[in-house]
């Protein structure tokens, strides 16, 4: 199981132990990490599970797709880093990947 | 639940039949069994003929998901109600483009209602709250839709135009004539009314668009459209200033007025749901996102198809009107445990379609979520009860699900 930090907006560190073959959002909701809404429940379609990668781990979580786009390019606070985590796929490739949860959803 | 007056029999009906446009489903309360039935039998529902043309109903979840996400295929111009837009007024507004032209506009108003923004309104939002609230008359009856509803989303609406606070009530009437149009909604306004006062309001916010020109930097919705380099002349395309300017005041009006009289009628619908708060304030969140499930105050969004295509083996051809009836989603069981009931703890209260999905996702629906939670919260504080001392009068449309009063008294703690 690959180990993931997710970092609250206030700082809180939450280091989960994730479960492969689901997603990033599904992961941080199952164990609890506060930040991350999923209002669509992962259908790509509502841009609250808004996420930043940590660059150095952002290629490993692939790329975004048009729809994926479409969603970030609503957010206000987005950056190049922004991802939705409803769309990364945990894989053991990204064990030790650290990801910074917005200040809010919406 | 009122007795269906004048309406055909939605379990014996022919199927092909059901119209679910006619506005006297939500005005009467009758619309459950029509839409249960086209969830059950033909969640993909044609009807060859209406008031408003031929139309396909999508009335499942997760389909209206599918059409919101496709906006290559299910576009919104030239209009998201069912209605076609009238001749003598053809405005233009983001919610009904596709992108790219919807993504600028709306990205220059997003930061009014981003959260951020938010937190520095919550202080006022609530201060206006308490002041309504303790101007309340208490046992004895009055109209809530007035008194509170319309009261709260006016005077929160006035702040984000920073529109004169003592003319105030003339967004609240330019909200309802541009929802009110027989044509477009099936509602009772007159389109000479519609007219007239739409005209006046295109006035008046270009003499204030002028009169803010060059001013400070405020971080109202007509200085965002200033400062923003995509909208800074829209003052000069007056069917899209005006468009834009009903899109947002609708946007900040109905639907937040009626989340907020929908809310009391619910608790009293639901008195053990009602204990179930006053046991614990600390539902007031989950609360507030099934309250605007419940309520769904927009029954309806349109698409029109861009090219033919297959959906859910129907085949759906180009130009066709495709209705997302948000009203049924949220009452689909498949995705949504207890639809048809009101429970203020469900489990994952925000998975409802009253926002919609895709790009055109409601964008204030934060600052909704915190205006109705404020409100609960203050009405917790005050009163042991608001209680509904007679029918609802509903809103004729098939747009806005609405309430025109609701009578009530207060019990104080």
């Amino acid at each position: 199981m690959p180990t993931i930090t997710l970092i609250e907006f206030n700082g809180t560190s939450h280091a989960i132990e994730a479960e492969t073959g689901k997603s990033l959002m599904q992961n941080a909701i199952d164990n609890g990490v506060p930040g991350i809404d999923a209002d669509c429940g992962g259908a790509c379609a509502c841009g609250t599970c808004h996420c930043f990668v940590e660059a150095a781990w952002l290629p490993a979580t692939g790329s975004a797709d048009a729809m994926e786009e479409a969603m970030l390019g609503m957010r206000p606070d987005r950056t190049e880093l922004s991802r939705l985590s409803c769309q990364i796929s945990v894989s053991d490739e990204l064990d030790g990947m650290v990801v910074h949860l917005p200040e809010y959803q919406m | 639940m009122n007795q269906a007056v004048g309406l055909p029999d939605a379990l014996t009906m022919p199927l092909a039949q059901i119209d679910v446009s006619d506005p006297r489903l939500l005005e009467q309360d009758a619309w459950r069994p029509y839409f249960a039935r086209l969830r059950a039998e033909d969640p993909v529902h044609f009807l060859d003929g209406s008031a408003f043309g031929p139309f396909w109903s999508i009335t499942l979840f997760e389909d209206i998901v599918a059409v919101e996400s496709d906006t290559g295929t299910f576009s919104s111009a030239p209009t998201i109600l069912i209605g076609d837009l009238t001749d003598d007024l053809p405005v233009d507004m983001f919610i009904a483009m596709d992108p790219p032209k919807h993504d600028v506009q709306r990205r220059a108003v997003q930061p009014v209602v981003a959260p951020q923004n938010l937190a520095a309104m919550e202080v006022l939002i609530r201060a206006r709250v308490v002041d309504i609230l303790d101007g309340l008359p208490l046992g004895e009856r009055f109209d809530w839709v007035e008194q509170v509803s319309i009261n709260l989303t006016t005077q929160m609406l006035s702040t984000l135009f920073d529109f004169p606070f003592e003319e105030r009530r003339k967004l609240t009437y330019w909200s309802d004539l541009a929802t009110g149009s027989p044509e477009m909604v099936g509602g009772d306004i007159s389109e000479e009314e519609r007219l007239t006062g739409l005209t006046d309001c295109l006035q008046t916010f270009t003499r204030i668009w002028h009169e803010r020109k060059g001013r400070e930097a405020g971080f109202d919705m007509i200085s965002l459209l200033q400062r923003d380099t995509n909208t800074a002349d829209i003052v000069d395309r007056p069917m899209e200033y005006l468009g834009n300017l009903m899109l947002l005041i609708v946007g900040g009006n109905d639907t937040t007025r009626n989340s907020a009289t929908g809310g009391v009628l619910a608790l009293n619908q639901n008195p053990a749901e009602y204990d179930k708060l006053r046991a614990n304030p600390g539902l007031i969140p989950g609360m507030v996102s099934e309250i605007i499930r419940w309520q769904t105050p927009l029954a309806h969004m349109r698409r029109t198809a861009t090219r033919d295509v297959e959906f859910r083996g129907r085949q759906i051809r180009k130009g066709d009107k495709v209705v997302l009836w948000y009203l049924s989603g949220n009452r689909d069981e498949s995705v949504i445990e207890h639809a048809d009931q009101f429970i203020i703890d469900r489990k994952n209260p925000r998975h409802h379609i009253s926002f919609g999905f895709g790009i055109h996702r409601c964008m204030g629906n934060r600052l909704a979520e915190m205006q109705l939670r404020i409100l609960w919260e203050e009405i917790m504080r005050r009163f042991q009860r608001v209680e509904v001392v007679g029918e609802p009068e509903r809103v004729r449309s098939n747009f806005v699900r609405g309430y025109k009063t609701l009578p009530v008294r207060l019990h104080p703690l």
